[in-house]
């Protein structure tokens, strides 16, 4: 299988994987934010059914040299924990906040035909237009 | 706190949790890449030979995935419940947010944390707490 078929592939388990849990669905992850009405955990399992597949494998990627492709292992190395990781990370969950979308979800509901998706994501698409352009002046 | 039941979900959560870290799985596997969607869509954004292709293609999957699911059963409705405004300045901050911070629920949420890096727990404590407080804010300070 071709590097770019394992791509697809990819993307598309994980585009599944949020459909079936219902994190797709704003209203279902806005129920997960709100703390002081009724909580929904189910964000929860999500993540710790991903996590506790996700920790097998990268304990397996990080035992190996090459990958199942036969490319050299590499694993990301970044390990500040900075103003732009606190800040960054802090404006994010504002933004996740206000509309109940993150990256993956909103990309899986502009799939489904969602008009408002397509706001969100061109935005999201600007919000990084305007990172890329804050980084190069 | 009260925990709404009617709206817990725990079996599909926990399946569809196990899907997304089957997906990271094979991606850092196979590809050697962190299942991390904003860094793969803001990649394109700073495009280099050989490195658009592959991204494209992942995140063709992803936007492709509602269609498999419909062949096979009906789609779970959606419900986005801002409007434009909010929609516009939630996805300014998301992709501004998630750059700066190198990652998102994906990549530090979920393979971040299967890794043990304490830069990821940081992250994810960061923006679930501004989440927490945003959606406290607006339901029940502005909205209540």
């Amino acid at each position: 299988m071709s590097y770019l078929l394992t791509s697809a592939l990819a993307g598309l388990i994980f585009g599944l994987g949020l459909i079936l849990s219902g994190l797709a669905n704003p209203a279902k992850v806005l129920g997960f934010l709100d703390l002081a009405g009724g909580w929904d955990p189910s964000l929860m399992l999500v993540m710790a059914g991903a996590i506790a597949v996700g920790a097998l494998a990268f304990a397996s990627a990080g035992r190996r040299q090459f990958s199942g492709l036969g490319h050299a292992m590499k694993l990301p190395t970044a390990s500040a924990i900075d103003r732009r990781l606190l800040l960054g990370s802090g404006l994010f969950g504002v933004g996740w906040g206000l509309a109940g979308f993150c990256p993956g979800p909103a990309l899986v509901a502009l799939g489904q035909g969602e008009l408002k998706a397509l706001i969100f994501v061109a935005s999201m698409l600007a919000g990084m237009a305007i990172f890329e352009w804050l980084e190069r002046r | 706190m009260v925990i709404a039941w009617t709206q817990f979900t725990p079996a599909t959560a926990l399946a569809g949790g196990v899907l997304i870290g089957l997906s990271a799985a094979l991606f850092v596997l196979l590809n050697v890449r962190v299942a991390g969607i904003s860094g793969i869509l803001g990649g394109l954004l700073r495009p280099a030979r050989g490195d658009i292709a592959w991204r494209l293609a992942f995140l063709g999957g992803m936007v492709a995935a509602p269609a498999l699911w419909a062949l096979l059963r009906p789609l779970p409705a959606l419900s986005i419940a801002a409007g434009t405004p909010s929609l516009v300045a939630a996805g300014l901050l998301v992709g501004l947010g998630t750059r700066y911070a190198g990652g998102c629920t994906s990549g530090h949420g979920v393979c971040g944390i299967s890794r043990l890096s304490p830069r990821s727990v940081v992250a994810t404590l960061s923006f679930m707490a501004t989440g927490f407080l945003t959606v406290g804010v607006m339901r029940h300070l502005i909205g209540g």
